[in-house]
């Protein structure tokens, strides 16, 4: 140590061509860029291995390699993967190339001189460069906890491995993902308490708030919401060894524990940054800082990359680290998606440059000059480019696709109803195909080429993405979502006038499964269209509320007091989440008045919804008296009772007629036969109504709950409606977690021997040795979607109890005649 | 919730076959009088006892279709055609025979598909009553789960019982020890134990409770209470294993007759061409 001191002070600083500073996945791959042009550098890491951020998920984390479609071009390898093999191969990339590095080597300062750079290590020590690349990322500075008794030892800012705890007691501090995650990994041994210094944990994803809330029910773990922790002491004897005092809303609480794990970010670079003389474009403190193209900062020779630079993604910042070298050295590169990008224009403008072509795009489609060139990159690099020829249907109606369509060149012709003439005509710039972003549900139209055309497909999960990271998009598409639900709940016979005033004064509003959208006996407000989910209709009937009708999305509820001028006959609750479309009650009478047809087709449906009423408080009132067997079962009662259990976001369901069922389980032995030994039903479990059990099995939602977070993008819906999972499942567990059915399991899938006549004959199971090298993966109901007679549950019940059936013909068949009318004219409707 | 079992598959589809099967065959028998009188060995008789042995293997078959998952179709109908054309089958081989009985090999293969067909029935009966008793009595709950609830009570009965006087605690512990949950066939078929412990028990507790001290009488109390649920318990149990074994029974009989009864079948067609 003391050599180091002399040689620093004695001799003039160390010099480097480049330095690197920060060994994650952008830095190493800049230090093993420089290492193979042979450039005299040094990359220094404040801590003692490289990538600590990578190092501090937690083991066995699966590290995704986004964006997918951007080729990794740097020498230094990344595929998704595990944690551990993740590290293990950056760490061998180190030894391959000999990479000069510097751990425990902590930079407190950059300065300017008049030739490069100077850099002065937290020892002590200078260096200087003519160039430094500055990769440390965000997570670098982790914020301490400030308190008395903040640095004792059993207080810690990371979770390396959850196994490692045992029976203890762990205050976890903090509201966000790092601590949530943490906090549930460690469930199940040990009592976790998180402290949460915000009133809920509204930061966090949505799949972590849901096993936050499973946990909590089960009793896993518990949490202090608006507590800041205020002190920590040691105690001298008993069980825990510190207690933790925290300030909650009802005074401070004492925690006796084992041990705390804080996990309360990041402290902003901006300060940091700013010390070193970088410029910042504006003043909001999140802001990235200013870099030319070629990451250089406002300092000559000091180049940012990584998260740092706002490229919070793995892939990118390697990207970058190749690329910034390549720049330091003068050598002119080309973005690393350019060459895809290329091929995917390949049949379309191939004369002309890329930038040139994606130019023109943003030229011709006014919603993609909203996004800056980075993102409109990414958008095309995952979508399809395609070129139908005139009169080639892009999708059809009633098709279950869910990708959107923006127009580059040439018309089409939307054909809404079922006769042949088209409804509507698109022009270039336009998109269409947005509903699918909504609801989820089939195609309510046909689209069809009438010219050639150039169209941009982009799926689903990346307009939501780029729908909520950019705002303009989002408010067009919001008003373009109003104006098709106003559309197709209403029909087409409004004037283009009088459908933009209604858009500009819709109002979207959104509500959690059981909330009400109104009450009986309100003042009407408005006309409301479901846009996404479904909605029950009840009604007060002899003391007990009565559901009268199931209203799918594509509908519409609340006309009959916007006829009759009455308060609300009915209470409207969302069965799921719900997104609707509210009109304002003065605006909808105002255009009832002026349009007849509307007005003609609300009275209608008006007397209809009479009839329905009186015929079915009948039925209800015959069939009130007795308890719930089949046979007294009402009608509304097992509307409701299929709506608590999910039916409502179904689009296929299973049932077994228990009253049928004589228990032989061929429905799960077939099932299991024909999907690789893993029954994906549970016959014997899952809540019974008047003799009808929904069986643990698949519903496949409208909106997939397991959809939503899956790493390598395996869970898809096939075009019949069918969710399943590929081959490239990896086994995460993420659909299983979010899954709120507990229908899908994690099982090892084997072929299964054919069984002899003798075995099937007598129903002998053949002996299956279990395979030695299985991976577990996550299986599920394909609905037989592989087989040609779909699915073999039902075909192998011999009784007949065993039965498939969608929502809206379920819930018409448990309503009996008069519920019947009306969803059948709903079907009409939708037809 | 309406929707079709295995008697109304298809509007009776297998029903209006069955019924035109036996017309047909009653129809022949009644037009064609053989010159040899009617027997099976007539060109009638042996017409009638082809077909019959054709339809008996194919109603064998029904077995393995049942589990051939691969294949197309639906069980359902399959089993549907097996009730009402099995049901047929007995007047083609009834016709078959020509009304001649004898201790013979032919009319033992033919008393064994009477017993087959008459264990099909009782089938159907189970079928039918069975299912919806059984949801009944279970409700949502499985048997693993009652059987974890009442191992609960024992814990739970035990604890208490141990600071109560000792013929409380005696015979809580030997309900607990003694009750048996349908062990063999015959007591799952019957569904109940004779003398069951645990009724007994609670029979005893009943009385004892008045000798207790006041303090002890709320523990009393909640012994009880754990003995009756106890009780309930044990009895959900035995229903749903007597319904299970109700339900299972008759394809012992059913099964092994029919493999009795193509081995006599096969006989009796070898004899009675051996035999000419």
């Amino acid at each position: 140590m003391k050599k180091t001191e002399n040689k620093a002070k004695s001799k003039a600083p160390e010099h480097f061509n480049l330095i690197i500073i920060g060994a994650g996945p952008s830095g190493l791959s800049a230090a093993v860029r420089a290492a193979e042009h042979e450039m005299s550098y040094v990359l220094l890491e404040a801590e003692l291995a490289p990538a600590s951020t990578v190092r501090s998920y937690l083991r066995g984390k699966f590290v995704m390699a986004e964006p997918r479609g951007l080729p990794l071009r740097s020498p230094l390898p990344f595929t998704a993967s595990l944690r551990e093999k993740v590290l293990e191969t950056w760490e061998n990339a180190i030894e391959a190339h000999h990479l000069n590095i510097r751990y425990g080597a902590k930079v407190v300062d950059i300065k300017r001189l008049d030739i490069g750079l100077e850099i002065t290590l937290a020892e002590g020590a200078k260096l200087t460069a003519d160039h430094v690349v500055l990769a440390i990322g965000v997570q670098g500075n982790l914020r301490k906890l400030e308190i008395p008794g903040g640095d004792l030892p059993q207080i810690q800012y990371q979770l390396d491995d959850p196994q490692a705890y045992q029976d203890e007691t762990i205050v976890v501090i903090g509201g966000g993902d790092s601590a949530v995650e943490n906090a549930l990994a460690l469930t199940g041994r040990n009592q976790i308490i998180i402290l949460n210094r915000a009133e809920d944990f509204s930061n966090c994803k949505e799949s972590n708030i849901n096993q936050l809330m499973d946990a909590r029910k089960r009793g896993a773990l518990d949490w202090l919401l608006e507590t800041r922790p205020k002190l920590i002491e040691t105690n001298s004897k008993g069980e825990f060894p510190i207690t933790v005092f925290a300030s909650t809303p009802n005074g401070v609480e004492r925690i006796p524990c084992h041990r705390v794990i804080a996990r309360l970010g990041a402290l902003p670079a901006r300060p940091q940054l700013e010390a070193f003389g970088v410029a910042f474009p504006t003043p909001d403190p999140a802001a990235l800082p200013s870099l030319s193209s070629e990451y250089e900062s406002s300092v000559p020779g000091l180049y940012i990359i990584g998260a740092l630079a706002g490229y919070p993604l793995i892939k990118q910042g390697i990207n970058q680290g190749y690329e910034v070298i390549e720049y330091i050295l003068g050598n002119p590169v080309e973005p690393a998606d350019t060459a895809l990008l290329r091929e995917k224009f390949a049949s379309f403008c191939s004369d002309r440059g890329v930038d040139d072509v994606l130019q023109k795009i943003k030229k011709s489609v006014p919603l993609l000059a909203m996004l800056n060139t980075l993102q409109l990159r990414e958008l095309v690099l995952e979508s399809n480019i395609l070129q139908p020829a005139a009169g080639d249907i892009i999708f059809a109606r009633n098709d279950y696709s869910s990708t959107f369509f923006f127009i580059v060149e040439g018309e089409l012709d939307v054909l809404i109803d079922a006769d042949e003439k088209p409804d509507a005509t698109l022009k270039a710039g336009q998109f269409f195909g947005e509903m699918a972003l909504v609801s989820g549900r089939r195609r309510p139209g046909t689209v069809v080429a009438r010219t050639p055309c150039v169209l941009i497909e982009t799926p689903r999960r990346t307009m939501q993405k780029l729908i909520n990271s950019v705002p303009s998009m989002r408010r067009v598409l919001n008003e373009v979502a109003i104006k098709s639900a106003v559309q197709i709940c209403i029909g087409l016979s409004l004037s283009e006038e009088d459908l933009n005033d209604l858009a500009q004064h819709a109002v979207l509003k959104s509500y959690a499964a059981g909330e009400e959208l109104f009450h009986e006996g309100d003042e009407a407000d408005g006309l409301y269209l479901i846009q996404s989910g479904s909605v029950t209709v009840s009604h007060m009937l002899g003391g007990r509320e009565v559901v009268l009708f199931y209203v799918a999305a594509g509908h519409y509820v609340g006309e009959m007091s916007l006829v009759s001028g009455d308060p609300r006959y009915a209470t409207v609750r969302a069965a799921v989440a719900t997104d609707a479309v509210m009109i304002d009650a003065a605006r909808m009478r105002d255009i009832i008045a002026r349009s007849p047809e509307i007005r003609s087709e609300l009275d209608a449906r008006y007397l209809k919804h009479l009839q329905d009423q009186e015929k079915r408080q009948q039925v209800e009132s015959t069939l009130q008296a007795g308890g719930v067997t089949a046979e007294s079962a009402t009608p509304s009662s097992l509307i409701s009772f299929l709506i608590q259990q999910g039916v409502g976001e179904a689009t296929d369901v299973l049932l077994i007629d228990e009253s049928l069922c004589v228990r032989c389980n061929h429905c799960e032995d077939a099932c299991a036969e024909t999907h690789g030994g893993a029954t994906r039903l549970d016959r014997d479990t899952g809540p019974i109504y008047a003799n009808i059990r929904v069986p643990t099995s698949c519903r496949h939602c409208e909106h997939p709950h397991c959809m939503k977070d899956c790493p390598p993008d395996a869970i898809h819906r096939a075009p019949h409606g069918e969710v399943y999972i590929d081959d490239s499942c990896i086994g995460c567990g993420n659909c299983q977690q979010n899954c709120p059915y507990d229908v899908i399991q994690m099982a090892v899938i084997q072929d299964q021997p054919e069984r002899s006549l003798w075995q099937m004959l007598l129903g002998i199971q053949p002996k299956v040795t279990p395979k030695a090298d299985g991976a577990k993966v996550a299986v599920k109901c394909d609905m037989c979607k592989d087989i040609p007679e779909g699915p073999v549950c039902v075909r192998a019940c011999p009784v007949g109890a065993a039965l498939r059936v969608n929502p809206e013909a379920l819930l018409s068949y448990a309503g009996g005649t008069a519920s019947e009318i009306v969803l059948q004219d709903n079907v009409a409707h939708k037809d | 919730m309406q929707h079709n079992n295995m008697f109304n598959y298809k509007n009776y589809r297998y029903f209006k076959w069955a019924v035109l099967v036996i017309l047909v065959a009653f129809a022949a028998y009644l037009w064609f009088e053989p010159a040899v009188g009617h027997y099976g060995g007539s060109w009638l008789g042996y017409g009638l006892g082809t077909i019959s042995a054709m339809m008996v293997f194919w109603m064998a078959w029904y077995g393995v279709r049942k589990r051939r998952y691969r294949s197309s179709g639906s069980t359902q109908g399959w089993l549907s055609a097996h009730i009402y054309l099995g049901t047929a089958l007995t007047v083609l081989v009834t016709l078959h025979t020509g009304f001649r009985f004898g201790l013979n090999i032919h009319t033992f293969a033919y008393a064994m598909l009477l017993i087959v067909v008459v264990s099909g029935f009782f089938g159907n009966y189970a079928y039918m009553i069975y299912p919806r008793l059984m949801t009944e009595n279970m409700g949502e709950d499985s048997l693993d789960g009652l059987l974890l609830r009442i191992a609960e009570t024992d814990k739970l009965a035990r604890q208490i019982a141990l600071v109560m006087p000792d013929e409380i605690n005696f015979t809580v512990d030997r309900a607990c020890r003694e009750t048996y949950i349908g062990t063999r066939l015959l007591e799952q078929l019957r569904g109940y134990q004779e003398d069951c412990p645990t009724e007994k028990a609670v029979k005893k507790l009943t009385v004892m409770g008045n000798e207790l001290a006041p303090e002890q009488r709320k523990l009393y109390r909640e012994l009880y209470s754990i003995m009756v649920r106890r009780q309930t318990l044990v009895k959900r149990v035995r229903q749903e294993l007597m319904y299970r074994a109700r339900l299972g029974i008759w394809l012992y009989f059913h099964v092994p007759f029919a493999i009795a009864l193509i081995t006599a079948m096969l006989v009796h067609i070898i004899a009675v061409f051996l035999y000419w």
